[in-house]
């Protein structure tokens, strides 16, 4: 393109012309809003962290009010501010507890690797608790013990270990110790500290 | 405006006047460095309220994760192992906006409404204005605004402004299992600092004090420090941080004269034109130029 000494002095007055224009300032109206809070109408509901034995006090924060077409999913979690053991506060794990609830590696289903197998299948819930209840049933029969060398009765099951969930109320409590010590194990935490 | 945060005092690039009528309470977010555990679980509250996520990094053989602020990393701890008096003293130090009650990003932001300030002292970029030229960067006496590589807009913390505009504090103070953050209003953080420096004082610490410098009007992020005579040693806080006479200069004074200038060259060249009209060219010149040719 040819451009002659008149129109290179004409854009270039139009620019400045322009730009010192809008530097007087004729610009739009400049408005602020903070970001939408995010969880107005949201479905609260209270829980407790499941990674260690301290058992922080959750809000879990969902999508939907729970109406018969809204699917539910978590998308923000903080400490309940009333719940006495944390009052609101949370570690760093617990406060980035959405991401585990959502993580691709997250454990969905049982799965059973054989005894010598590299690979790991995927199970039914019917198929793994009678895997687990054979296995345990089989063990006892074969190591219970009913009374001690001296004669007195023990009613022992000590090959077998039971690890129960952090986030276990009292009455929870109550009831695995029942179960547990009503096959004799003797080796359990009902609290596990993970 | 609905809702009393958004009350604004302050517009980058703007010289009409913000509506400043009403006053609300002026908040602070105290850190108390003597307090911090380094547990991160600020810098994971940061990310999880503001929907940031920074991509898994490398291990540097320090605790610091990421190793500096990034456009998703609002917030990160800087940990510091110091020689002092008292032996060898590991200092952690949760960086992050400061919320300058005379903020110099603001006043280096060429992008009208890029940068606010609301009644309560919280600095807020408004990313929908934001041109991407990094002069807040530049401006900040602090180091805390990041450029986005993603979308070229610059990100940093915004003192949860949405939590607080509905009366919640912070997703860090609220977050912090030793209570190191807390959240309130101006008057009760300085009390509550007073007292903990008190504490720290009667333990040993005959330098304890508040950082809340005064070359920057003062900040709605305070810190107790053990060692608040040497800043410094946790990490680089400067001691008198300040706005750039540069920026002060610029976009202070220099301003209206330059827009003066601007607005007379065009009227002028206008007078010009009316007056002595366009410069004519004589044939002798044009066919002298074409014979060059």
């Amino acid at each position: 393109m040819q451009v002659t000494r008149r129109q290179f002095f004409k854009v270039c007055a139009a620019g400045i012309g322009t730009s010192s224009i809008a530097a007087l300032g004729f610009s739009t109206d400049a408005l602020a809003d903070v970001r939408e809070f995010k969880l107005t109408r949201s479905t609260e509901t209270r829980n407790t962290c499941p990674y260690c034995s301290v058992s922080c006090g959750l809000v879990m924060y969902s999508m939907g009010d729970k109406a018969k077409n809204a699917e539910s999913s978590i998308f923000h979690i903080e400490g309940d501010p009333d719940h006495p053991v944390n009052r609101g506060t949370l570690c760093p794990k617990g406060a980035a507890l959405v991401d585990f609830i959502h993580s691709p590696d997250r454990l969905r289903h049982p799965e059973y690797r054989a005894p010598g197998s590299r690979e790991w299948k995927r199970i039914s819930w019917d198929e793994a608790f009678e895997k687990v209840a054979r296995l345990m049933k089989d063990d006892r029969d074969k190591n219970f013990m009913a009374k001690n060398g001296e004669g007195a009765t023990v009613n022992r099951w000590l090959t077998t270990g039971f690890l129960a969930a952090s986030a276990s109320s009292n009455e929870s409590g109550y009831i695995t110790h029942k179960v547990v010590r009503s096959t004799g194990i003797l080796v359990f935490d009902n609290q596990a500290r993970v | 405006m609905a809702l009393q945060s958004l009350d604004i005092t302050r517009r980058s690039a703007t010289t009409t006047p913000s509506p400043s009528q009403r006053k609300t309470q002026e908040v602070v977010k105290l850190i108390d460095v003597s307090k911090c555990i380094g547990c991160k679980a600020c810098q994971a509250a940061c990310m999880e309220w503001n929907d940031t996520r920074d991509k898994i990094g490398t291990n540097h053989g320090v605790l610091d994760n990421p190793m500096d602020l990034t456009a998703n990393s609002w917030t990160v701890m800087r940990y510091s192992e110091v020689e002092t008096g008292r032996g060898l003293e590991w200092l952690i130090r949760k960086d992050g906006c400061m919320h300058c009650a005379d903020p110099g990003c603001l006043k280096a932001c060429p992008a009208p409404g890029a940068i606010v300030q609301y009644s309560n002292g919280i600095v807020d970029f408004q990313e929908e204005n934001c041109i991407g030229c990094g002069y807040c960067i530049t401006g900040c006496p602090f180091n805390i605004p990041r450029l986005s590589g993603k979308d070229g807009k610059v990100y940093k913390c915004t003192l949860c402004s949405d939590r607080v505009a509905v009366g919640l504090e912070p997703a860090c103070a609220k977050t912090c299992p030793t209570g190191a953050i807390v959240f309130g209003t101006k008057d009760d953080m300085i009390h509550h600092a007073e007292g903990r420096v008190a504490d720290l004082k009667s333990r040993g610490f005959a330098e304890a004090g508040i950082y809340d410098p005064l070359g920057v009007g003062g900040t709605h992020v305070m810190y107790v420090l053990q060692h608040a005579d040497k800043p410094g040693i946790y990490h680089g806080l400067p001691k008198d941080p300040s706005v750039s006479a540069m920026v002060t200069l610029w976009k202070g004074a220099v301003k209206p004269i330059a827009s003066f200038a601007l607005a007379a060259g065009v009227f002028g060249a206008f007078f010009h034109y009316v007056t002595k009209g366009p410069n004519e060219v004589s044939e002798e010149i044009e066919k002298e130029f074409k014979d060059e040719k």
